[in-house]
């Protein structure tokens, strides 16, 4: 469904991935471990629009999005959970869902998609009217990845959803995103909590200094090697 | 080489009142006095504007200079040589009490033009109210000396020519004060105070005295202006020396001079009064606003088009061209 | 002093606050939202009450009927001015912001002088005065007062029932996050220069009915708006609304008990003063 062919981006003087080339089958959930700073966040920010691509191409089924703003990559059906949740603080709960059905062929299904990520996550329906700054840290992300489910995506993307988050909590969203997994959605994770992503996921690559090192089955690559490299980056 | 350019510019400057420039002598010797007057006030603004520091109140010092000088001589018969110290005290006093406060709490970018522009419109709205003193709107004549051509005390001067060279007197040490700020800084400080503080204020930079010491300059220089516009133009009014109009007219000038070159600020003035001059004399009392409409279009223009003035826009275009490969030496970025 | 007096400036201080704040609400939505200061902001009010004087005195429409096309056409001056000047300038300096909506004012008062000369134009409309205990209050400015209200209660709908509305509200909280919902940036900025500029309008409707339009009308009320604004607090509509009463409060009872400008002068300096104490704003939150 997703390919990334070649991509070679970053920011001002600075490059942030080589030659990155990375791909994602309809229904599988993928993931991209690696150290700090070796351009994760960059990576899902080329696929959503964010950072300009330079080099190489960038396809959903087949079609290249290469060029194309953000705004215009939501309404092709994938949705991008930010690094740091970013959800509206002074918005209420309500009211981030709504902006996450902002495309008009979300809104026309508010109703329903709202009733689902209501049942998936009956605490945000708790505190469906509170201003969305007032939630816990695990809370807000859970209302960042609601957001997301809202606009009817194909294919999420998830950058570091465990970010900040207390260990108990890590544990209840991983749960969370491997039902939202089951129900259907395609997705794409970045984490650095290596072990437990990769019990979530199918597939998932080794991204070190902006080039992908390793590619593998997560039942593979669950070996000690990876994920010592995942983390230190040796 | 290099240092016979500004020598050569010197000397015809010194020489300008005697030039052969044909009968309309008189009216250019008048623009450029204009011009020199204004690149004062133009340059004490880009001392603060390269920090960042944009004020859109330089209007509250130059009123404050002009009418102090003014009417001090008027009511008392103070002559300017002590009313422009006293001027000046009391710009100064404006700026310490408006500046400290601002640089301690950090008030930046839109906010402090906000501020500055409140203390501008202060200004305009008591030399109004007090209009018994200052004649309020409708402006206030200096008072004249009488005595012959040349009055000393009183600073008034018959023959141009006299006024040409204080200004362009005080226009060079405006230029040197110019240029000593910017040597007692190494440049990488500079860039330091504009973009970031807190980076500035960790390399042992004292942030908030260095702001307030070229606010205080600043200050100074705007006043000084302010007292050779009433000494010159003799006529004060709050339209023409306060407020937020006057204000942007500086900022405009310098802007379109560059705010980042010794003589950006100079150039900017001279094309603005230049232009503002030519489309008073070209429309006359015919099509009353037209000069302004256009004003306010070609600045409209000017910052859309030529974003990064006419020093820098055209400093793009050399740029633009291809250079030997020896002269490839890293861009530097203005602070 | 007579303590009706004072009475009667309090509530002419009200109905004053009630159209500053459709303006500094205006202006708080664009600023707040594009990060831009038109400072030409108060200009395009002088637009819309000349709009209204000459379709009313020169073209006989009713007045109603010219408020709305008023209203409308400052709307789209406001489109325009970000189309044409904003747009291009989104990613210059602030200086640069500044100056170009500062050339928009020198244009927009001189164009208007250059059209219909200095001259102040009042519609004369001899609306009766009200006496209520024993103050008299002008009805044009209690019918200015209501239609204020109307129409900060229509922008207060706009902004939270309708998706472009809350979107409008969440870019001043997060302007990346909104692009990733789908939301075009451009067109959220357009909506917004247009709401803003019909504000605008709304507010040039209800200042021609109690005051005489002349070019410079923008510099009576253009730099009060600013600091209305500011002290409110970004982004916060309530706060516009409070600080747009006790500034017109400031300046009402001000204005009797000394002078109008000393009235101005007061409230500047409060407004100095507030910034130093309380950098974002009497009721901004702290970030």
């Amino acid at each position: 469904m997703l390919e990334v062919d070649r991509v070679t981006a970053g920011y001002g003087e600075f490059t942030a991935l080589w030659d990155v080339t990375l791909r994602v089958s309809a229904g599988e959930a993928v993931a991209v471990v690696g150290p700090n700073g070796a351009g994760k966040t960059t990576l899902m920010r080329i696929v959503s629009g964010l950072v300009p691509i330079r080099a190489g191409d960038l396809r959903l089924d087949g079609d290249s999005l290469k060029g194309r703003r953000a705004h215009e990559i939501v309404s092709r059906g994938i949705a991008h959970v930010p690094e740091g949740r970013r959800i509206f603080p002074r918005l209420t709960v309500e009211e981030n869902l709504k902006m996450g059905a902002f495309l008009p062929a979300a809104r026309r299904h508010y109703a329903e998609t709202a009733r689902r990520v209501w049942d998936l996550f009956p605490v945000l329906a708790e505190r469906r009217r509170q201003r969305a700054g007032t939630l816990s840290g695990g809370e807000q992300q859970m209302l960042a990845v609601g957001r997301a489910l809202m606009s009817r995506p194909r294919l999420i993307l998830l950058d570091e959803p465990s970010l900040g988050l207390a260990p108990v909590m890590v544990l209840r969203l991983f749960d969370l995103i491997r039902r939202v997994r089951e129900e259907g959605y395609t997705i794409l994770i970045v984490e650095q909590n290596v072990r437990q992503v990769l019990s979530l996921v199918d597939r998932a690559y080794l991204l070190e200094v902006g080039r992908i090192q390793v590619e593998g089955r997560a039942a593979d690559l669950a070996d000690q090697d990876f994920v010592r490299k995942a983390y230190v980056g040796i | 080489m290099k240092r016979a350019l500004p020598l050569v510019g010197l000397h015809v400057l010194v020489a300008l009142p005697w030039l052969p420039l044909g009968p309309a002598r008189l009216y250019i010797l008048h623009v450029v006095i204009l011009i020199l007057i204004w690149s004062v006030v133009g340059t004490a603004w880009s001392l603060m504007g390269r920090f960042g520091l944009v004020s859109l109140g330089h209007g509250a010092f130059l009123g404050v200079g002009a009418y102090t000088t003014v009417l001090l001589w008027n009511f008392w018969g103070v002559p300017p040589w002590i009313g422009t110290p006293l001027a000046v005290a009391a710009a100064c006093f404006l700026a310490l009490v408006l500046g400290y406060p601002c640089f301690r709490f950090r008030v930046v970018g839109h906010y402090f033009a906000l501020v500055t522009l409140a203390l501008g419109e202060v200004i305009r709205l008591l030399i109004i109210a007090e209009r018994d003193w200052t004649g309020g709107s409708l402006g206030v004549t200096l008072k004249d000396a009488g005595a012959g051509a040349v009055n000393l005390v009183a600073l008034q001067f018959a023959d141009r020519r006299v006024f040409y060279f204080i200004a362009l007197g005080v226009w060079l040490a405006g230029l040197l004060v110019w240029r000593w700020v910017d040597r007692s800084m190494t440049r990488s400080a500079l860039e330091a105070i504009g973009e970031d503080e807190t980076a500035a204020a960790s390399v042992g930079i004292p942030v908030t005295r260095f702001k307030l010491k070229i606010t205080l300059l600043s200050a100074t220089l705007t006043a000084v202006g302010g007292v050779l516009y009433g000494q010159y133009v003799t006529y004060l009014d709050p339209g023409t020396l306060a407020g937020i109009g006057v204000s942007l007219r500086i900022v405009f000038a310098v802007v379109l001079g560059g705010m980042y070159t010794l003589l950006g600020p100079t150039v900017g003035t001279a094309l603005t009064i230049a232009l503002a001059e030519y489309l008073r004399v070209a429309f006359g009392v015919r099509f009353l606003g037209m000069a302004e409409t256009i004003y306010g279009l070609a600045l409209i223009l000017i910052i859309i088009f030529l974003p990064a003035g006419l020093y820098g826009g055209l400093r793009e275009l050399w740029r633009a061209r291809p250079r030997p490969l020896a002269a490839a030496t890293p861009p530097v970025r203005p602070a | 002093m007579d303590a009706v007096l004072i009475a009667e400036a309090a509530v002419n201080g009200i109905l004053l606050g009630g159209v500053l704040a459709l303006l500094a609400l205006g202006l708080n939505l664009i600023f707040g939202v594009v990060d831009i200061v038109w400072i030409a902001y108060v200009d395009l009010v002088m637009v819309g009450m000349y709009a209204v004087y000459w379709l009313v005195t020169a073209y006989g429409w009713p007045l109603p009927l010219a408020a709305v096309a008023a209203v409308a056409l400052v709307a789209v001056l406001g489109l325009l001015v970000h189309l044409l000047i904003i747009s291009p300038i989104l990613a210059s300096p602030p200086v640069n912001q500044l100056l170009a909506t500062g050339g928009l004012l020198f244009f927009l008062q001189a164009f208007a002088t250059f059209l219909w000369t200095t001259d102040h134009r009042s519609l004369r409309l001899a609306l009766p005065v009200v006496e209520v205990f024993g103050m008299y209050l002008s009805f044009a400015r209690l019918l200015a007062f209501t239609f204020a209200i109307l129409g900060m209660l229509g922008l207060y709908f706009f902004l939270t029932r309708t998706y472009i509305g809350t979107a409008i509200r969440a870019v001043s909280q997060d302007r990346e996050a909104i692009a990733l919902m789908g939301a075009d940036m451009r067109r959220v900025y357009l909506v917004t220069s247009a709401i803003g500029g019909g504000m605008a309008g709304l507010a040039g409707v209800l200042l021609i009915i109690q005051y005489s339009v002349h070019p410079h009308f923008g510099a009576t009320f253009g730099p009060i708006t600013f600091i209305i604004v500011v002290m409110g607090g970004l982004g916060n509509m309530f706060g516009a609304v409070v600080a747009s009463l006790v500034m017109s409060e400031v300046i009402s009872i001000g204005g009797i008990l000394a002078s109008t400008e000393m009235a101005y002068v007061v409230a500047f300096v409060i407004f100095i003063v507030s910034i130093f104490v309380r950098p974002e704003g009497i009721l901004g939150r702290r970030e």
